[in-house]
């Protein structure tokens, strides 16, 4: 009797808990054709985790239903030096995972695959995204349970990581700061010599200018 | 979100409670591209009483600016700022539904702008959620939380400085490149001016010439 009750009242919590999972997500609007992107500037050996869920409008019912099997999203992603590292095909509900190897920009797109104008029905595809970046993208559960540790250990563990993703941060900020201070070195050494140059031009050009004329003018015995 | 498989039913009771009465999370935290004359909206459903802040920043193009827009799901504008570089606003939900706020760059006839927005709703949830969440915490697991909470501001602030240095060397790269340009644009037009100016001056008395000879036999 207490086992049933109990079954049942875990049912409904799960239930619950998956509503919720469905719900309590960032999202937004892709057209058929759109290409959404988004920026990711991170340091070296990070590891980003994407959880993305699409629904698709269904006009009969009027709301947003999870999308057909056949639709899905192209993710690609691309490092600091436009060089492709991830770019695949998921089903409607996907997730994908990627470690940066070079500091910098990463770039992840997605766009849908559907290749049937009318099934988007002239309506939205609506995308929850989750993106998840070094520290964050870690399961502390999963590593608890893994590695068996206390509850004391485990928020350790935690400090550990931020402190880890903090320093990496640092060494990706001072590599910045030197690419930084090599651009403006170069602006500043291309001031200093285009002025040089410029006003060595302007008066080779005003001599040339003088005495040009000046034999021009004795040939045609006006000086 | 992990589904953890505990031993006992009474475990995973438990766990699932405790994550229902934390209020669900999300922590979003993007950066895009917002092309010029474009709008971009982002929705988030979000239950009565959480605690939320949206915090934006543009980090490249034109101005730096954008405009934001926080409405409820009654479509009552909580928030708006016209051409803002950055800002903060935190606030509690009053209703259950979906909120929406958006970007828009529509002031904007060539420059595209890339955006930064993070989007905490609710607080952090539990690492560790167990039996024992009513009895108080030990002075080492307080000293723990602590920390954690110092470091969770320092990684805020690292981001925000990551972006303002971006913006900064966004900028230097722009002036390097319109400093080579418009010096070689520069002494062009200087060739080309003096040369043209002793070419003209030279048809001037050139044709002076032919018209005497002409006048005179």
């Amino acid at each position: 009797m207490a086992a049933v009750r109990m079954r049942s009242c875990v049912l409904s919590v799960l239930l619950l808990n998956v509503f919720y999972s469905f719900v309590s997500s960032l999202y937004f609007h892709i057209g058929e054709t759109e290409k959404k992107c988004f920026i990711e500037e991170i340091p070296d050996e990070t590891m980003i985790i994407g959880n993305y869920r699409t629904q698709l409008y269904d006009k009969q019912r009027e709301e947003y239903l999870p999308a057909t099997q056949g639709l899905g999203m192209f993710v690609e992603v691309k490092d600091p030096d436009d060089k492709v590292i991830l770019s695949r095909q998921y089903g409607s509900e996907g997730r994908f995972t990627f470690t940066s190897h070079t500091p910098g920009e990463h770039q992840i797109c997605l766009h849908s695959n559907s290749s049937k104008f009318s099934l988007f029905a002239g309506g939205m595809l609506r995308v929850h995204l989750d993106i998840q970046v070094g520290e964050h993208a870690n399961n502390y559960a999963e590593i608890a349970a893994k590695d068996k540790l206390t509850e004391l250990q485990l928020r350790v563990r935690q400090l550990v990581e931020q402190v880890d993703q903090i320093q990496k941060e640092q060494n990706y900020q001072r590599y910045r700061e030197e690419r930084f201070r090599q651009t403006s070195e170069s602006t500043n050494q291309r001031v200093l010599w285009w002025s040089i140059v410029q006003t060595l031009i302007l008066v080779a050009i005003g001599i040339w200018q003088m005495r040009h004329l000046k034999s021009f003018f004795e040939a045609k015995k006006l000086v | 979100m992990c589904s953890v498989m505990y031993g006992s039913p009474r475990v995973l009771l438990q766990v699932l409670w405790a994550q229902l009465l934390c209020g669900w999370v999300l922590g979003s935290e993007l950066t895009f591209e917002l092309p010029d004359n474009a709008k971009q909206c982002f929705y988030e459903d979000i239950i009565i009483g959480t605690k939320c802040t949206l915090e934006f920043q543009v980090v490249t193009g034109g101005h730096y600016d954008v405009d934001c827009r926080l409405e409820d799901p009654d479509g009552t504008t909580l928030y708006k700022e016209m051409k803002k570089q950055y800002d903060s606003f935190t606030f509690t939900a009053a209703k259950n539904g979906t909120y929406k706020f958006c970007f828009s760059n529509e002031f904007s006839t060539f420059t595209h702008k890339t955006v930064y927005f993070d989007f905490q709703v609710g607080d952090d949830p539990p690492l560790f959620p167990n039996e024992n969440r009513v009895t108080a915490l030990t002075q080492m697991e307080s000293a723990c939380v602590s920390i954690h909470e110092a470091l969770k501001s320092v990684i805020d602030y690292q981001t925000h400085f990551r972006l303002r240095e971006a913006q900064g060397r966004s900028r230097a790269e722009d002036l390097n490149t319109r400093v080579a340009f418009w010096s070689i644009g520069e002494a062009i037009i200087l060739l080309v001016v003096s040369i043209s100016q002793v070419v003209l001056l030279r048809s001037f008395f050139s044709d002076k010439k032919t018209t005497t000879t002409r006048v005179g036999s």
